[in-house]
């Protein structure tokens, strides 16, 4: 299990393969990236993830640790940045690796529902007319209770 | 204690951390100390159900005990992913 919290970028494309080339005996390898977007009313300029430092390592031990005692699971990496990031820089990703891809895919969806609302990171999306927290949506939280 | 402050919590309050010399049994109890103080603290913690809490560094409820407990933090629903 590898869980990163980090401020600078990561290379997917090398964390993937390395991912990947440690689990010879692994069917199936999936691997999700978040990107950042615009702000739904346009014309972002920065966006800046704020964290709980104490916590976020532990918070998001846990999340992979449950991901690992519920799906039959090689292995999980998380990681995720915080600071200033741009439109189009990559702000997490998740892997998980399995014999079988329905465990791998359902495992990165868990863990990507419970990085959304349960680890301590908060965006503020700045734009030409000030900046703003990004609001929680009900429908990331209503995501948790299908698992 | 320590108690910590994130997001728009923190600009709200205008400090990110303070110690506070409380003998509240409850986070509840707490919130209500910290309201009683000033105004900003009031704003912050007008409503409840917008704000998250972690005792030590673990997600909890407004019930939690405060017993031995060294770090109270509250902030938003979080936002990551």
């Amino acid at each position: 299990m590898r869980v990163l919290v980090q401020e600078e970028p990561f290379d997917f494309g090398r964390e993937a393969q390395n991912f990947a080339s440690g689990h010879s005996n692994m069917g199936a390898i999936v691997t999700f990236t978040g990107v950042v977007r615009d702000a739904d009313k346009g014309g972002m300029d920065r966006m800046v993830i704020e964290h709980y430092p104490g916590m976020t390592q532990k918070a998001l031990e846990k999340i992979a640790e449950e991901a690992v005692s519920r799906w039959d699971l090689g292995d999980v990496m998380v990681i995720h940045r915080h600071g200033e990031l741009r439109q189009g820089d990559m702000i997490m990703m998740v892997a998980t690796a399995s014999r079988h891809r329905v465990n791998a895919f359902e495992a990165a969806e868990y863990l990507m529902d419970y990085l959304k609302s349960r680890a301590p990171f908060w965006k503020k999306e700045y734009t030409a007319d000030g900046a703003e927290w990004v609001a929680a949506k009900d429908e990331d939280e209503d995501a948790l209770s299908r698992w | 204690m320590d108690v910590l402050y994130f997001a728009w919590v923190r600009e709200r309050i205008g400090i990110p951390k303070e110690k506070v010399e409380t003998g509240a049994a409850t986070v509840m109890q707490l919130v209500e100390e910290l309201k009683a103080r000033e105004e900003r603290y009031e704003v912050a913690f007008s409503d409840l159900s917008a704000l998250r809490v972690a005792v030590d560094q673990e997600l909890t409820d407004f019930d939690a005990p405060l017993e031995g407990v060294r770090e109270v933090a509250f902030f938003p629903p979080m936002t990551g992913g």
